[in-house]
């Protein structure tokens, strides 16, 4: 149909590609070397994000298994012993709850304000002030929690007996650092949710916090949700803090009061210590940090999930 | 612009109409509902306050040069310094984003101006970004340990190692800001250089991310401004509490601030705390000048189309 006679638009003197005698004029059809070059690098850059994941995996795999040759896998996944995770375990949850006690209603309560009772102007004050508490390094935390929430809250101020290091006490502290993340996820939650809802809401004679509650809080649950899950995440994962303040025994007790010994304190403990690479006590870094790595992946595919959820009910 | 804020002006006008009755606002319920909220919102900044004054009271003696100049001493603890820690962070940081700058823009740049939305691959890289954004930092640490045994390194608790480390834990941090920034830039500015010839390339280059440097220096700093404080991947890469001398490059040997406050807080001497709450003030003092330079860079160069 549409000849070779017509000229090939402004090509300029690189010669006619393949292909561009036949059909209709392409715009795209030009080759061009050197952005195919730049395209090939920049999606390089890209994949290395997959290339991380996949580097984690098989930087964990590798002494793992050299770790349950050595180990029986009972006595990892056990009470006692030298080699039982078990009690770590139970470290990193109890931290790990408290840190949500005192970190759901707070963040909750902070993002509740912004959203739906603070001016405009006042939430663009009262923002960046919540941010800040989420800059300050985690080692910070841990001496916060060491020095001043231990003999100064705990022991003085609320009277309860606890030891220089305690599973409380650096709850508490970590719950602080992660009521930033719940807070400005909730917040976003919450913003999400369409005004009509609200006029509704009040022109049915409910006030604000009748509004708030029953109204703006369900239909945001599920972006909640994932703010409280992504906290819970954080709180996981985070070191420097309860290897300051929670202690470095392992202790299987259910008394918060009590030092207790998280997932993260063993790493950063066994870290410290002159453990030549391929020792056992060496590789069991690696297995814990692989489970370590393990749970917090199912909490974060949950919290993605939840996310995706509440951003397609508007 | 200005039709959505007249929008937005009117909802609210609407909305303190509807609730001017204030009757319905002051049962106690209601009052107690709001002091609570107050509550959850100041007693954040009650810590932080908290946190910076008692931190100043405790270190207090240690404010003098000593606490920058001098090395780490086990003998004078009471003049004891953080020279290494602060340089060694220095060296850190730099070399951290020599990696993980040019790394990041180049994905985010793909992601947005060229992926195809629709492709598997492009999707797992999407899901994969936010699983590494809640990556523990300690896992970093163990990667970066990975990596520098497969580089083929005796010793990992060098420069390079820290900011393999590092530039891991807040790729994903730059990536996610600077794709915001490459979104925020309009359709028209594309369409309008694409039409005129311009080469995907060539939009990207002159068009694009020239319009876009202030939300990649925003997001730049705020990652670095997380990497500055971070202690645990370091711990994991072996990298010494207490060294006397300086860095030379990115082979050489260090310790960082936060590992330096690690250490001196799990000592017993009172010297040492105090000398650790100095160092946390130069820490803090760090931390929100990045932040204010960020939200500076972000106030004044902000561009609304």
């Amino acid at each position: 149909m549409n000849n070779s006679t017509t000229a090939t638009g402004p090509s300029s003197g690189a010669g006619p590609s393949a292909g561009s005698g036949t059909g209709p004029i392409s715009l795209a059809a030009k080759s061009r070397p050197l952005e195919a070059v730049i395209k090939a690098s920049l999606a390089i850059a890209a994949f290395t994000s997959v290339a991380i994941t996949f580097g984690i995996i098989v930087a964990l795999l590798e002494p793992v298994t050299h770790f349950f040759s050595q180990v029986p896998v009972g006595d990892f996944f056990a009470t006692k012993g030298q080699y039982a995770v078990l009690p770590l375990v139970a470290g990193t949850l109890m931290t790990t709850v408290i840190a949500l006690l005192v970190a759901v209603p707070l963040g909750l309560g902070a993002a509740m304000y912004l959203s739906e009772y603070a001016s405009r102007r006042n939430r663009k004050l009262l923002k960046p002030i919540l941010e800040l508490l989420a800059g300050v390094p985690s080692v910070v935390y841990g001496f916060f929690a060491l020095f001043f929430v231990t003999p100064t809250l705990l022991q003085d101020i609320l009277n309860i007996e606890v030891g220089f290091t305690n599973a409380l006490s650096a709850g508490v502290v970590l719950g602080i650092m992660i009521v930033p993340t719940v807070a400005s996820l909730s917040e976003d939650a919450f913003t999400a949710v369409p005004q009509s809802l609200r006029q509704g809401s009040l022109a049915m004679g409910a006030n604000r916090m009748q509004t708030t509650l029953r109204v703006v809080l369900p239909a945001a649950l599920s972006g909640v949700a994932a703010a409280v899950v992504l906290g819970l995440s954080r709180a996981v994962g985070e070191t420097m803090i309860v290897a300051l303040a929670a202690g470095a025994r392992k202790n299987l007790s259910l008394d918060p009061r009590d030092p207790m010994q998280t997932m993260t304190g063993f790493m950063a403990q066994t870290a410290q210590g002159e453990n030549p690479v391929g020792s056992v006590d060496y590789n069991m870094l690696f297995a814990v940090g692989l489970l370590l790595f393990l749970i917090t992946l199912v909490i974060n595919i949950i919290s993605i999930q939840l996310v995706r959820r509440f951003r397609q009910a508007y | 612009m200005s039709t959505v804020s007249n929008v937005a002006v009117k909802t609210a006008r609407e909305t303190v109409q509807l609730t001017a009755k204030r009757s319905k606002e002051q049962t106690p319920t209601a009052l107690i509902f709001l002091g609570l909220l107050w509550f959850s919102l100041f007693f954040g900044v009650a810590v932080l306050v908290a946190l910076i004054v008692d931190t100043a009271i405790t270190g207090w003696p240690r404010f003098d040069m000593n606490l920058l100049t001098n090395y780490d001493s086990t003998l004078f603890p009471e003049k004891t310094g953080f020279r290494a820690g602060i340089l060694g962070t220095a060296w850190l940081m730099v070399t951290t984003a020599v990696l993980a700058v040019p790394l990041g823009i180049g994905a985010a740049v793909y992601l947005e101006e060229y992926a195809d939305r629709d492709r598997w691959y492009n999707r797992l890289i999407e899901v994969n970004l936010q699983n590494l954004a809640a990556v523990p930092s300690i896992v970093y640490g163990l990667l970066a340990v990975g990596v520098m045994a497969a580089l083929g390194f005796e010793r990992k608790g060098i420069v390079l190692g820290g900011a393999i480390a590092l530039s891991l834990l807040i790729l994903p941090v730059i990536i996610i800001t600077t794709r915001e920034a490459i979104r925020a830039v309009p359709e028209e500015i594309r369409s309008g250089s694409l039409a005129l010839g311009a080469t995907v390339w060539q939009t990207t280059w002159r068009q694009i991310l020239p319009s876009a440097v202030p939300g990649i220096a925003t997001g730049t700093i705020l990652g670095l401004s997380r990497a500055i404080g971070e202690a645990a991947p370091l711990l994991m890469l072996g990298i010494p509490l207490a060294v006397r001398f300086d860095p030379t490059g990115i082979f050489s040997e260090m310790t960082a601030l936060p590992m330096q406050i690690f250490f001196m807080t799990s000592q017993s001497q009172i010297e040492f705390q105090q000398a650790a709450a100095a160092a946390i003030i130069v820490l803090l003092v760090m931390v929100l000048a990045l932040n204010g330079l960020a939200i500076y860079i972000r106030n004044k160069f902000q561009r609304s189309w």
